[in-house]
């Protein structure tokens, strides 16, 4: 076929030079691909395009009137000038109609530097105004506690109202008013509810919407950018730390397409501010009379080993355990494994919120089947146990373009979850397993059990499941679904019957042809899997001989020793608080950024771990993809790095191979054992079999962890807690 | 407690069922309009967010619409409010003079409300009865040849029957 | 001739009602098409003979629009009529709604007929309540008779025709604007391309016509494309209604042949009010610019005359007025009028028609400087051909032909900072 050929692309010329493109491309994208520089300011590549601004007129060959360039299809032979004389006449005559009612305050504007509005005027604005009257003021609105607005500075591009409704998903920002007495805003008082308001800073080609905690702390010119990993969930958004004099004075996203694409959540952007709130700066040891003093570190190093000795030459090595952040970084996590298992214990576990164990090594590890990118083109999205958009918010906006794009979702969740996509069946319910059981009933009841042997599990057990309409509609749709995925989250893996509940998940996908997705907690619980920091087996999943314990029996059994490593436990860890001081009976380490209760109360040793965006480190997010990080500051005062606290520990106890120079040489060995070179792990073969009975079938489901509560930083985070204190509605409530 | 009325609610289903089932929303100026003149001509945000939720759509997109048109208010109206067109054809024949008057008449000057909340003026733009200028409307009529310097008395006689509505 | 096409009723007692209507051959069209089963081709073809071009203002030929509908596509397709009548000058789409509505009813049907849109709308601008009232009262004795809704006369067709009524925007009566307002939204224009016969109303193909134009079809197809045609020029047939108002002793709507001299025109409204002089004309609508009358004299009312006179047919809508007008208090007046009724969407008419107004403003009450002349010819040339819709457009020629004809008057409020004439009004 010769002219399918031909049809895959058209020429063009713009500025007399010939390009070759795709068609149904806008000129300003190809235009943008080749590097050559068009003027805009409504038009940006993830949102829709509104062709307002008209800043992107561009001279098209026998159209009558220049043509905005981001509304402007390519066609075959079409001739495009964007510098012609004709073409900057209608530029600049776009410059000078936005800039009569724009505010001459660029000197005290914080976009000032990094404002497409300031440097595009270098170039197509005049020295001076021609218009003589007063200014447009418009007044100014209160957003809450991260968006800060200026509202005269704002030219109207719409950038802010799309990103609400389609990307938000929630519509709170709109243009109320006509002509030139139009505002763009809210209407009414109103804090902004989105879990991602602030990339409308990120978008704002002015200076109308500013980082509120950011607000005149620095010019832009004057930051240094480090690239990093955000540590609030599995998603690995990427950021870049933006840092003056060694001091963190904001995060903004980097594009990344794979991963996050444009945005990064509030959580991310603001956690930030929490950062060095009641840090650990020093270690310290508690003192005869009960108080925890101040020293140096080769004094409290000595009193870990010391301790730490002596309990096993009484009690041996599984008298000492370990409970890690799941947040901790790849290098962390093998580290602490490391020293452990060099102790003679398994006691090793990240795992915080959970409370099920039993499917151990069974399970698999929590991993998505599929890449970030591949979840927009789902047909049938199953969601088990998740309140996704507040766990994983980057990845829920995926799911969300899937709907757009027409999948349907159905969830099994309690009452008080809702979504900014469309839900086609919900099972609103207060036990998880009952009905996860009866889609899997159902489909086995298709014929589709295959050689799993669910029989015993689903029908001919001791408990009779109750097959409900929507769990008939459930199963139609992950059959029917071309593309269906089961996405089992975190309130799933928190579930008392977490065990029964993974593997009817699995049961599910396998039957009804879908992928199974998985995740839980923290910024790594993939790399504390792979790392070994699980009590089962080591990194690169070597069987351990004797399995440890978990973090639930660490706490109801607690450890003559124990290391708590980047845990606030009494916020981190799932259980009442007298379970949780439990922990403190034995001799206590923590290595911590926070001063917190139980450290405060508890522990023997405290070393001041660095904290956020303080020590390189490595994730692994959901996918399964390896990204490393530096650090951007230097630790704060008497703060280490965790590798280096841990390289140390284990050199101190004489343990062997803990002469490790660099953290790449510890991630290295880690990827090493993981057997991954491509910075991508690949879905593992899980070793699963049908359990014969439901367990605890009566289990009440947890409560999700509300947005700003996720962890220890995000907790800190003034600016977070307050607008948490501002939204009404939703879970943050509850 | 819903401040719609049932039978405004009725004569807004009446306009849902005019549009295809999943445009709901195109409904929307119709009972913004029905919810105003059910309120004593103006809107609150209370009204607009019950039109909201009756049409299920986004808060500030019934705000956008309802700030958007000019036949909406969104502060407190006298009971009669006289639209005075003063554009091309109704200022050629002598909407100034029509303005004046009911100025002087009422008290107010355009944009205000009387103080016994009988009457706001509002300037409007062309209500299209050029031919008939100059015109205003008042709630669901058109008051045409009201020129002064013709029809001396019309503006008192429009005056007049408002205000035995009352 | 007049009085022929749209107004051809309106003599009758209770011109409105249905029985009206029928007394006068009413209806009879659709029903030929519907027994008989012509061809939307077929029909289209002779709408193409009679060179009915778009009553609206943009004077667009109706078959050719209509031919431009995806009709074998599948799916719902609409026909939505604009009677936002709201363009200063324009008021006879009224009077079509208030003396003739079946025939608008009637010319709608089959205009579905046509392009396969089993719905329709009608958008009546909100202020018009009495008229609104009249097309609603028409709609229930047309659908009582069987001649709309579902089956229409036994014939199989089905068309479902609305009211929408708006709610004060100007701006609506822009096609793409308009098409959002039905859907609820606020009325601002669409970017185009995609045109409303791709994507209209609700994304779907769409046609939008003119209220006359639309009432028009009836007669049209009764009398045959010829007829019409021959009505008015080659260039453009029929008797079109034409809007006079301002300084004239009789003004009105007047339906006659298209092609007919201004001076006719002004005889048939009373001639310039007594004992003044005509001094300028408006001749299509406030969007169009203003010709001296003089030249005006020569001109006869089509759209290539009027052209050669640098202005436009536009809707017909004949601003006259007479030596007493001070012509920057009228611009004024004009500005100001764009500038509350820009949507505010785009930059270019957001900003400059707010500029426009307050420079003419500022001339009118004797502030203006030398330089503002110029700036506002500059300005308007600036918002000329960058906007998303027409409506900056309409807003930059009024100021533009102003400045051109009157300047001397612009300088001497500059100068003086009066009028330079004398007016009682």
């Amino acid at each position: 076929m010769e002219s399918s050929a031909e049809q895959n692309i058209v020429n063009i010329e713009i500025n007399d030079i010939s390009l070759q493109v795709e068609p149904g491309q806008m000129l300003i994208e190809v235009a943008d691909a080749n590097g050559v520089a068009i003027p805009r300011f409504c038009y940006h590549k993830k949102l829709s395009t509104s062709a307002n601004c008209r800043m992107c007129l561009v001279e098209v060959e026998k159209a009558p009137k220049m043509l905005p360039a981001c509304a402007t299809q390519v066609m075959n032979g079409m001739k495009v000038w964007t510098k012609s004389p004709k073409a900057i006449a209608a530029q600049k005559s776009v410059m000078e109609f936005l800039l009569i009612n724009h505010p001459l305050d660029c000197p005290v504007c914080d976009q000032g530097g990094e404002c497409d509005l300031q440097d595009i005027a270098m170039g197509y604005g005049g020295d001076q105004t021609r218009y003589q009257e007063r200014r447009r003021i418009v007044k100014d609105k209160d957003y809450g506690a991260l968006v800060s607005t200026e509202m005269s500075r704002c030219i109207h591009c719409t950038r802010c109202v799309r990103f609400g409704e389609e990307v938000g998903g929630i519509a709170e920002i709109g243009g109320t008013g006509r002509g030139d007495h139009m505002e763009i805003g809210t209407y009414v008082q109103k804090s902004l509810s989105s879990e991602l308001s602030g990339n409308i800073i990120d978008l704002c080609p002015v200076g109308a919407l500013l980082s509120k905690p950011f607000l005149y702390s620095a010019r832009a010119w004057e930051l240094q950018s480090y690239l990093s990993i955000a540590p609030h969930d599995a998603v690995g958004s990427n950021i870049k730390i933006q840092t003056r004099n060694g001091k963190i004075m904001r995060v903004v996203p980097a594009d990344n397409e794979e991963v996050n694409e444009s945005w990064i959540s509030d959580r991310d952007r603001f956690s930030y501010l929490g950062a060095n709130e009641s840090r650990v700066t020093s270690p310290m040891v508690r003192n005869s009379s009960g108080n925890l003093v101040e020293t140096n570190w080769q004094a409290a190093l000595d009193t870990v080993i010391k301790s730490f000795t002596e309990i096993i030459a009484t009690d041996g090595g599984s008298a000492v355990g370990a409970i890690a952040s799941p947040s901790s970084s790849v290098e962390e996590f093998y580290l602490l494994q490391k020293f452990m298992r060099g102790l003679g214990s398994n006691n090793i576990d990240f795992r915080l919120q959970q409370q099920d164990f039993s499917a151990g090594a069974e399970q698999s590890a929590p991993k998505l089947e599929l890449s970030l990118q591949e979840i927009e083109t789902q047909n049938s999205i199953f969601i088990i146990g998740s309140d996704i958009q507040r766990e994983q918010p980057l990845l829920s906006h995926r799911v969300r373009k899937a709907t757009l794009a027409g999948a349907v979702v159905s969830t099994i969740n309690p009452k008080t979850i809702e979504f900014n996509f469309a839900i086609s069946t919900s099972v609103k319910t207060d036990k998880l397993t009952p009905a996860l059981a009866g889609v899997a009933k159902e489909l086995l009841s298709r014929g589709l059990g295959g050689d799993l042997n669910l029989e015993q599990l689903l029908t001919d057990g001791a408990v009779n499941i109750a097959v409900e309409a929507e769990h008939k509609e459930i199963a139609d749709s992950l059959v029917n679904g071309e593309n269906s995925m089961v996405l089992l989250g975190a309130l799933a893996y928190r579930d008392q019957n977490q065990s029964r509940i993974y593997s009817l998940a699995t049961a599910i996908s396998k039957m009804s042809n879908s992928s199974l997705n998985i995740v839980t907690e923290g910024a790594n619980a993939l790399g504390g899997v792979l790392a070994g920091a699980v009590p089962y087996h080591s990194a690169g999943k070597v069987e351990v001989s004797e399995c440890g314990v978990d973090v639930a029996e660490m706490i109801s059994n607690p450890p003559k020793g124990v290391v708590l490593f980047g845990v606030e436990a009494d916020k981190d860890l799932a259980g009442d608080d007298s379970a949780i001081d439990s922990l403190g009976s034995g001799f206590v380490v923590a290595i911590t950024p926070f001063m917190d209760r139980l450290t405060y109360e508890h522990a023997d040793v405290v070393l001041p771990l660095a904290g956020f965006g303080e020590s390189s480190g490595t994730f692994v997010n959901a996918e399964g993809r390896w990204q490393s990080f530096s650090g951007a500051v230097k630790p704060l005062g008497e703060a280490r790095p965790g590798w280096k606290i841990l390289r140390v520990l284990g050199s101190s106890a004489e343990l062997q191979g803990f002469e490790l120079d660099s953290s790449e040489q510890v991630l290295n060995e880690v990827k090493a054992l993981c057997d991954v070179t491509a910075d991508k792990s690949e879905p593992e073969i899980s070793n699963w079999s049908a359990p014969t009975d439901l367990g605890n079938i009566e289990a009440e489901m947890v409560k999700p962890i509300p947005l700003y509560e996720v962890d220890a930083v995000v907790r800190r985070s003034a600016p977070l807690q307050e607008q948490a204190k501002k939204l009404t509605g939703g879970v943050d409530d509850v | 407690m819903s401040m719609i009325s049932d039978s405004a609610r009725s004569d807004i289903e009446n306009w849902v069922d005019k549009y295809p089932a999943e445009e709901k929303q195109s409904a929307v100026m119709a009972a913004l309009r029905i919810v105003q003149d059910e309120n004593s001509g103006s809107l609150t945000t209370e009204l607009m967010n019950e039109v909201a939720t009756l049409l299920e759509m986004p808060e500030i997109a019934v705000y956008e619409v309802a700030t958007f048109y000019s036949m909406y208010e969104l502060k407190l109206v006298g009971r009669h409010k006289i639209c005075v067109c003063t554009n091309i054809s109704c200022m050629l024949n002598n909407s100034k003079a029509v303005v004046d008057k009911l100025e002087d008449k009422l008290g107010v000057k355009l944009g205000e409300t009387t103080a016994d909340g009988e009457f706001t003026l509002k300037e409007v733009e062309c209500l299209g009865a050029c031919v008939n200028a100059p015109v205003v409307q008042v709630g669901e009529n058109y008051y045409e040849h009201l020129n002064p310097a013709i029809n001396p008395d019309k503006i008192d006689q429009l005056l007049a029957e408002l205000r035995g509505e009352s | 001739m007049a009085n022929q096409v749209c107004f051809r009723n309106n003599h009758l007692e209770n011109s409105w009602s249905l029985s009206a209507y029928q007394s006068n051959g009413g209806y009879e069209v659709l029903k030929k098409i519907l027994s008989e089963k012509l061809t939307p081709e077929e029909l289209i073809e002779d709408i193409k003979l009679s060179n009915l071009r778009g009553r609206g203002g943009a004077g667009f030929p109706t078959g050719l629009k209509w031919s431009f509908m995806p009709r074998t596509v599948d799916g719902q397709k609409y026909i939505v009529c604009n009677s936002d009548e709201g363009e200063p000058g324009t008021c006879k789409d009224r009077d079509i709604l208030r003396y003739n509505p079946h025939q608008l009813i009637e010319g709608m049907i089959i205009a579905g007929y046509c392009i396969d849109a089993s719905v329709g709308y009608n958008y009546i601008r909100g202020e018009f309540w009495e008229p609104y009232a009249r097309f609603e009262a028409a709609l229930e004795e047309a659908r009582a008779a069987g001649l709309l809704g579902d089956d229409i006369l036994g014939s199989g067709f089905n068309f479902q025709l609305h009211s929408h009524l708006g709610a004060g925007a100007y701006v609506c009566g822009e096609e793409t604007a308009l098409l959002n307002s039905i859907e609820g939204k606020k009325g601002q224009p669409r970017f185009k391309p995609p045109f409303p016969a791709g994507f209209g109303l609700y994304g779907r193909p769409t046609t939008i016509n003119n209220t006359e134009s639309l009432a028009s079809i009836p007669v049209i197809l009764a009398k045959g494309g010829q007829w019409f045609l021959e009505q008015g020029l080659p260039s453009a047939g029929g008797e079109k209604l034409f809007s006079v108002s301002g300084h004239v002793n009789r003004p009105g709507n007047y339906e006659v042949p298209m092609g007919m001299p201004f001076s006719e025109l002004l005889e048939m409204a009373g001639g310039v009010r007594d004992g003044h002089q005509l001094k300028a004309v408006i001749p299509g609508g406030s969007s169009t610019p203003v010709v001296p009358g003089e030249q005006m004299m020569d001109v006869n009312m089509d759209y290539d005359s009027i052209a050669s006179a640098g202005s436009m047919l536009g809707a017909g809508s004949v601003i006259v007025m007479d030596e007493t007008t001070c012509m920057p208090r009228v611009l004024t007046r004009l500005a100001y009028f764009y500038y509350e009724e820009s949507c505010g969407q785009c930059t270019p008419c957001r900003e400059g028609t707010g500029w426009l107004s307050r420079v003419t403003q500022r001339i009118e009450d004797g502030v203006g400087v030398a330089a503002d002349i110029e700036l506002l010819d500059s300005v308007a040339g600036n918002i000329e051909g960058t906007t998303i819709c027409a409506l900056g457009d309409a807003a930059a020629m009024p100021v533009r032909s102003f400045l051109k004809h009157y300047r001397d008057e612009f300088q001497y409020h500059i100068d003086h900072k009066k009028c330079m004439v004398e007016s009682d009004w």
